[in-house]
């Protein structure tokens, strides 16, 4: 009698044990979110995005060009990441689906989402930045497209490979060629997956700050030309924040919630997306 | 060879140039840094570099061995403190939460492993390592600063919570949620029947999770932890703020020191000459590192679905 006693305790202390685990991490990680919305909101106001930064000490300063500098960067990264991504990961799950050429392709792409990105942004200094004499908007871009490239290639080849193959014979059968095909029938039938993957890189890449630093690095002064360094949200939080004036780390908080708010949002609509086909 | 014939050709070589592109990239990475380490490796030689204790901006002379030791024991720590948590957090939400609840649960903690790493370095930076400083660091030092060998390594030496402690921590929040959605998956792979079955003979819910689940779903979260373990290593803004990047020898666990992505975040963009061909050396062995990790990791992740 007492071994099923004995058993019953133990079972419960387990179950308690795990209950208190998951409230403690989840707990610790709503914490950063209510610590990142209450000083993030505090800083927020039409000066955040119409100002650029004021000289340190003066109140008043805004990021306006951080704003417009991270649009920029992830803009052009998704630009040169996306085409380039889609056409990789086709050639994974259509041409090459047989080839052992595709599979290695694979297995390193799965490994590249994972490298470190300040390895990427020590790659990219090295041959767009160093030879060039100075940071540059462009190797930032750089820096985020070898960021966002392996995630749009695994995407497009998991939800283009997950297309019925009678669907493509259907159109074979119509005479049509395998491009066609491919452009007609499969792109279409798996545009809503490759877009979700699309909205997630894009939420990855906007998060980066270490394959910025040593690229398109951060400017004061309103600049878009990416032939400078061009501002992005990312370092700005990294060089205000431990700065020792007040209305920096104000406007680093406000660059936080911004960042924040921009990840989450594209991660929910990504994962609402997937729900939607799923009900389907 | 009619039009479409050529046009199917041309498509066909063009998907296949992005996909050797994406090969070439990963490729170049590897060349560009291994020749941008050459000149340190040559001039220190790979020995006296990985085990070489000076970081010395007047001498010139470099080594790795800090940044390496604050690598290993962030990350363990870390491990340490982030796999029972997450462990927890998985059973809870796979045996415990009401069904209802779980969907919810498994996305909150999904999305908040998509938060950037820099928002938790900011954290950690203002919220956690003033904490720490003012109610932990304080009370373990008074509970095992005595401790003869190793009591010095808990006392706290200078102010402000930048130490290498508050950076294992940062680290260790950060990779919660990874670990945590890995081991649910990885628990709610093992089958139902085998649950039952164990219910049947009488078993608690802890001895199923004990017996049945873990044995099922080892190699999973043994895998998902060396992959995250990964994650860790080569994590740098979390880390960044808070570590301190002091390059002195490691007397305590709470006094500033330095990682392998600290360093070559804070000394990058002013180094030259030998320092910077240093600092790729030490992107080198971080890159390895990783992919070694994540080979290990995602083998032990796969092995079971085959």
């Amino acid at each position: 009698m007492t071994g099923i006693r004995k058993r019953k305790i133990n079972n419960a202390i387990a179950m308690g044990v795990a209950a208190s685990c998951a409230a403690v991490g989840l707990g610790l990680l709503l914490l950063i979110l209510y610590d990142v919305l209450k000083n993030g909101l505090s800083s927020f106001g039409w000066t955040l995005f119409a100002n650029d930064p004021a000289p340190p000490g003066m109140e008043g300063g805004g990021l306006r060009s951080a704003f417009l500098g991270q649009i920029l960067l992830t803009a052009a990264a998704l630009a040169a990441g996306v085409p380039a991504g889609v056409l990789a990961g086709t050639f994974l799950s259509e041409y090459g689906r047989n080839m052992k050429l595709s599979k290695i392709i694979s297995a390193v792409s799965d490994m590249a989402v994972s490298i470190p990105s300040i390895v990427t942004g020590a790659f990219v200094y090295a041959i767009l930045v160093k030879p060039f004499g100075g940071f540059n908007g462009w190797a930032g871009a750089a820096a985020l497209a070898i960021i966002v490239l392996p995630i749009i290639v695994r995407t497009t080849e998991s939800m283009t490979s997950m297309v019925p193959w009678s669907l493509r014979e259907a159109a074979f059968a119509l005479g049509a060629p395998y491009h066609k095909v491919i452009m007609g029938v499969v792109w279409r039938s798996a545009a809503g997956g490759i877009f979700t993957g699309v909205l997630l890189a894009a939420a990855r890449a906007a998060g980066e700050t270490a394959p910025l630093l040593f690229t398109s690095f951060n400017s004061g002064h309103f600049s878009l030309n990416m032939g400078r360094p061009v501002p992005s949200l990312t370092v700005t939080i990294y060089q205000y924040a431990a700065s020792p004036y007040e209305s920096w780390v104000s406007l680093a908080w406000g660059a936080a919630f911004a960042v924040t708010a921009a990840v989450l949002v594209l991660n929910v609509t990504g994962r609402l997306l997937i729900k939607l086909r799923q009900g389907k | 060879m009619s039009a479409d014939h050529r046009k199917n050709l041309l498509f066909k070589a063009l998907t296949c140039l992005a996909a050797v592109s994406v090969l070439g990239i990963v490729v170049g990475i590897l060349a560009v840094i291994l020749m941008e380490s050459f000149p340190a490796l040559k001039h220190f030689g790979i020995g006296a570099f990985l085990g070489g204790r000076d970081w010395n901006y007047t001498r010139e002379i470099y080594g790795a061995l800090r940044p390496l030791t604050g690598t290993v024991v962030s990350t363990g720590i870390a491990l340490l403190a982030a796999v029972p948590l997450s462990l927890g957090t998985a059973v809870f939400l796979t045996e415990i939460c009401p069904h209802r609840l779980r969907g919810a649960f498994g996305a909150a903690i999904e999305l908040l492993a998509a938060i950037p790493s820099i928002i938790y370095g900011m954290w950690g930076l203002f919220v956690l390592a003033p904490f720490l400083d003012e109610w932990v660091q304080p009370a373990v030092g008074s509970a095992l600063g005595g401790v003869p060998l190793i009591g010095s390594f808990f006392v706290t030496k200078s102010a402000g919570g930048v130490n290498l402690f508050s950076a294992s921590l940062v680290l260790a929040v950060m990779i919660i949620p990874f670990i945590t959605s890995i081991a649910r998956d990885a628990f709610e792979q093992v089958p139902d029947v085998l649950k039952e079955s164990s219910y049947a003979l009488g078993a608690t819910r802890w001895e199923t999770v004990r017996k049945v689940v873990s044995a099922q779903s080892a190699s999973a979260v043994g895998g998902g932890v060396i992959i995250a373990m990964g994650r860790a290593l080569g994590e740098t803004m979390a880390v960044a703020y808070v570590i301190g990047n002091r390059h002195a020898s490691l007397d305590s666990l709470f006094s500033p020191y330095t990682t392998i992505t600290s360093v070559i975040a804070n000394e990058f963009n002013e180094a030259g000459g030998i320092q910077l061909s240093s600092l790729f050396t030490l992107a080198l062995v971080l890159f390895i590192a990783n992919f070694l990790a994540l080979g290990v990791g995602r083998r032990l992740v796969k092995g079971k679905e085959k």
